[in-house]
Order: structure tokens, then sequence, then C-alpha cells
């Protein structure tokens, strides 16, 4: 980690050296194309299989649709606002190890450049939807992109992920 | 962006992509100014590819803001003290 918060190595009260865990942002697009919620919580479960802590950002309807989707948080950790992350971690009061983006229209991609610029994270652009390869080519700076066109089906864009393995690299 | 919401602002441009909206300000307005994503115009951190292009018109401030389902939005807000604040900056 690579932050202010929750860093990687900090001391104890004995003075030996503690690691705290990987953390991952996935901020969330409008939820208007489905394959989102169910990759979003397929992402959590990886990450979470592979120690590493995730927090989404989104607007009020995206990370609804998560919490009513998990009452129980069996997947869900963090929740927060979209607009909030921005500032935390503008103002570098927290940042992350990744931070994945959801893409299916330009906004998307606005808040991937923004992420990119802002965040020490790793970017992990995951882009989908009947667009997909126009979003990809309006993608000029550095991040990682996962695509496949999927709007209501999300095995194309869950092979895609899965090829990336994120949580493992 | 919290703020927006309340302020008295005017949408010049909707419906275009982010870079759209920055060519838009570049070609419009006589003066801009650049800046990284996260600078605050007003209390806002805005969003966008960097370069942001703000614009300035007499005392009127024009800058994107961006949604995750409506896109990005061109406002012009009024402020007289914003708008030297900004055009005090470096080009």
């Amino acid at each position: 980690m690579k932050l202010y918060q929750s860093a990687g190595m900090d001391e104890s009260v004995t003075g030996e050296p503690t690691t705290q865990p990987a953390t991952a942002l996935l901020v969330l697009g409008c939820p208007q194309v489905p394959v989102q919620t169910s990759i979003a919580l397929y992402l959590i479960n990886r990450l979470k299989k592979a120690g590493i802590v995730p927090t989404v950002a989104g607007n009020k309807a995206a990370n609804t649709l998560l919490v009513i989707a998990d009452p129980d948080r069996h997947y869900l950790g963090e929740v927060m606002d979209l607009d909030r992350a921005v500032v935390m971690i503008t103002e570098k009061k927290r940042d992350f190890d990744r931070c994945f983006v959801f893409i299916h229209n330009d906004a998307g991609v606005t808040y991937a450049g923004t992420m990119s610029a802002i965040s020490k994270a790793k970017v992990y652009a995951i882009i989908y939807g009947e667009h997909y390869e126009d979003l990809q080519k309006q993608i000029d700076f550095p991040c990682t992109t996962i695509a496949a066109k999927a709007v209501h089906n999300p095995l194309p864009l869950k092979k895609a992920l899965d090829e990336v393995a994120p949580w493992a690299a | 962006m919290g703020c927006v919401e309340s302020m008295d602002y005017e949408i010049v441009l909707r419906d275009a992509t982010f870079k759209e909206s920055r060519d838009f300000i570049k070609k419009t307005y006589a003066e801009f100014r650049d800046v990284q994503p996260g600078f605050k115009v007003f209390d806002t951190h805005v969003i966008g590819l960097p370069p942001i292009a703000i614009g300035l018109d007499g005392d009127f401030v024009i800058f994107p803001f961006t949604k995750p389902c409506h896109g990005t939005f061109l406002l012009r807000v009024e402020d007289k003290d914003e708008a030297a604040r900004l055009r005090a900056l470096k080009k």
C-alpha cells in the first residue's frame, strides 16, 4: 500500500514491523448496464480470497444495488460515495494499492483518467457494454485494460478478468 | 462535487465527451487555464482527463462537471473572486 492510512509497513507497539493487507478501490459507473453489479461482486470475492481488502465507491444507485444484493455483507466491505472517495484521495487522506474503474460510457473513461492522475494505485480499466471498443480507444493514460462486449451476460467480462487475474498481480 | 447543485449555474454544453468539452473551452474562450484532476474550482474537486481546461470570460468561470450516469456538462458560473483566483494561475 502506498498510503497515508492503511499503508504497507507499520511498526507495532513492540517495534516489530507489521504488514497491512493490500487494498483495492472499485469505482463503479452508472449501473444501467447489468453486468457491472455481477462483476463487481465477483471481483470483490476474488480480491478477498487473495487477502486484498476491497472498498466500493459509486453513486447512490450503484452502491444500493450491491448493498441490497448482499444484505449480510458476505462479500461487501466498505462502501462509500464516489465524490467522497475522490475528495479523500485528492486530499491525500487515503489511497489504495489497486483501483478498478468500471467503464461503459465516456464518464467512466473520465473517472479512470482522474484516478490515474490523483491516485498512486495501479489502475485497471474494466470496459464493457455495446461500445467497449470505442471506449478502449479513448484510454490514453497508464492503466491495464480488461475489456469485453458484455451487457447482460457477464461471462465474457469474467473471462477477460480471469485472464488478467489482477488479484494475483 | 456536492455543492454544484446549489450554485447558480448555466449549462453551456451537454451530451459531449470530456475531450469535446475541453476542445470547446479552448476554441470558445480566449482565456483558459489548464489544471490537473482534483484541482478545486469553487468548493469542488474537478473530475477529468488531464489537462482539464477551465474557461474564463469576464467574471464567469466555465468548468466541466462529470456525473457517472449523465456524462460531462460544461457549467458557467459568475464569481468575480474565483475568476480572479484562476486568472492568477500560471498559464
